[in-house]
């Protein structure tokens, strides 16, 4: 894992109290039950965003957000593409059907965001990015569903956890309703899956709440960076 | 998390942030109670609910919405309640009762989860007539519990329509980013229900109308079901899924010509509003 992809480190645990300046601003706009919310999930915070050590920047804002989801869908469109171009040994017709299927849907989310990130904002969209598929058998039933069950469960945890980075302003709310209407066949694809792998898993991700998992994009990047050459600045992204 | 920090932090910039709960003593004692009843993941909402009440700000909306969620879910889970051991789904292979099992397992676990967030703001189950008779128990779907194909069709539809109608309320829950998240939470895995219960439906091929593939994803607005007197309601749920145009974008050929109208429709589930949904769920609501 490449640790200059992303920033800031996560696991930094700090004291409330470091946030002082950034609490009282949110206070101001969002009112203290936004605030409280970032209590659970937001000690990756940081003050001083770590000088990035270059690449490809996401950028701020909804268009961050909407760049860090065409990244993950050129990742997701490009290992499909690869899979239905040279199925593993012993495919069957269903699985052919379905694999195609989501290369489809895949292809279609990537080239939806580059659309709309170009008529949006045309000189921030990110370029095309370079993969490293090196680790996956292609040939390998087991290693092509394990690596689809992987970037399914990823993508869906990272569109869970992108929702709350959404503005409340402007276009926001349509890009969290576009999210959203591709996180659920995200998810429709982590579920056939994971039944392909072992039937019955659909689900098995949920926890003691029934509920699925929120990944920030940090948590994201961090494990899809190894199947992504071109290095990725997201510490620009909103938090 | 220590409560007593972020209370200490909020002070500073509100120092009425006691006088806006009745006391120091029963912000403790609201939390204390909260924490121990509420598993570790719901602590947080529960705290931002908490604040939301004393600060009164967009708490309403959210908690309607949550409210409207909660009701869903009871629906859903008294659904898989009284299906799981019935005599059709005795009549279903060993793992097709599992995974219906396990749906209903997570859909009594959302309802605990929702009532745990709004705590005494939580709508009391509504009476639901599963036969869709709006409680004369003679709609379209009587005699459900002894048919397994219909109580395949009845979780199909229930699901999908679940998926849209938690789509459809997020924007109304951005102003609480840790309620939006948890419902961000949910809607996935109803995602999840209904592409295993749709491979449920293709494996068994019945009640399929000719022409249509059941696949774990919605295309078009093809329902996949043919229940009779029901098909009319049914579709209501999947009316609007046949879009092809997201923002402006025109996704038919994107990429390619395999990008027909059948597959841009697939790779995006669409919204229901609140209004939408409740017209799917009042047959089934006495």
């Amino acid at each position: 894992m490449k640790k200059t992809i992303f920033s800031p480190p996560l696991e930094e645990a700090k004291a409330i109290s470091a946030y002082g300046r950034q609490r009282r601003n949110m206070l101001k706009f969002f009112g203290a039950s936004a605030a409280v919310i970032t209590i659970g999930s937001a000690c990756n915070h940081d003050d001083n965003p770590v000088t990035n050590s270059g690449g490809v920047n996401l950028g701020s804002g909804d268009v961050g957000i909407l760049n860090y989801a065409y990244a993950l869908e050129q990742l997701e469109a490009a290992f499909y593409e690869k899979v239905v171009a040279s199925p593993y040994s012993g495919i069957s017709a269903m699985e052919s059907e379905y694999l195609t299927d989501i290369r489809n849907h895949e292809v279609a989310h990537r080239e939806f965001f580059k659309a709309a990130i170009t008529g949006a904002a045309p000189t921030q969209i990110i370029p095309a990015l370079e993969v490293d598929f090196s680790s996956i058998d292609f040939a390998s039933r087991a290693s092509v569903l394990g690596t689809a069950k992987a970037f399914e469960d990823l993508g869906v945890t990272a569109y869970n956890g992108a929702g709350q980075l959404i503005s409340t302003t402007g276009n926001g709310p349509t890009y969290l309703t576009l999210a959203g209407k591709i996180v659920s066949v995200e998810a429709r694809h982590a579920a056939l899956i994971a039944d392909l792998i072992s039937n019955g898993s659909f689900a098995a991700t949920t926890d003691a709440n029934g509920l699925d998992t929120a990944n920030t994009p940090a948590t994201v990047l961090g494990i899809a960076g190894k199947y992504i050459k071109t290095k990725i600045d997201a510490s620009h992204l909103p938090s | 998390m220590n409560l007593q920090n972020i209370i200490n932090e909020i002070e500073k910039v509100d120092p009425e942030v006691y006088d806006r709960f009745d006391s120091r003593r029963k912000v403790m004692k609201q939390f204390a109670n909260l924490s121990g009843k509420l598993a570790l993941a719901a602590v947080p909402l529960a705290v931002a609910s908490m604040f939301s009440k004393a600060y009164g700000q967009t708490a309403a909306d959210v908690t309607g919405v949550l409210n409207f969620a909660l009701t869903l879910e009871y629906l859903e889970a008294e659904f898989y309640n009284n299906i799981v051991g019935s005599p059709g789904y005795l009549t279903a292979p060993a793992a097709a009762q599992g995974a219906l099992t396990k749906i209903k397992d997570d859909e009594n676990k959302h309802v605990a989860f929702l009532k745990s967030v709004l705590g005494a703001a939580a709508v009391a189950k509504p009476t639901f007539d599963f036969t869709a008779g709006n409680g004369s128990g003679m709609g379209p779907f009587a005699g459900y519990l002894v048919n397994y194909d219909v109580q395949l069709a009845m979780a199909q539809t229930f699901e999908d329509t679940g998926v849209r109608a938690y789509k459809g309320q997020a924007p109304n829950l951005q102003s609480n980013r840790t309620v939006l998240t948890a419902a961000l939470n949910i809607h996935s895995v109803e995602a999840r229900h209904a592409s295993h219960i749709r491979q449920m439906r293709r494996s068994r091929n019945m009640l399929i109308p000719a022409g249509q593939t059941v696949k774990p994803w919605i295309t078009l607005n093809q329902t996949g079901i043919d229940a009779g007197a029901a098909n009319g309601a049914i579709q209501l749920s999947y009316n609007g899924e046949e879009n092809t145009n997201q923002a402006g974008v025109n996704i038919i050929g994107l990429g390619g010509a395999f990008n027909d109208a059948a597959a841009a429709s697939q790779a995006f589930d669409e919204p229901l509003t609140k209004a939408q949904v409740l017209t799917i769920v009042d047959p089934f609501i006495v």
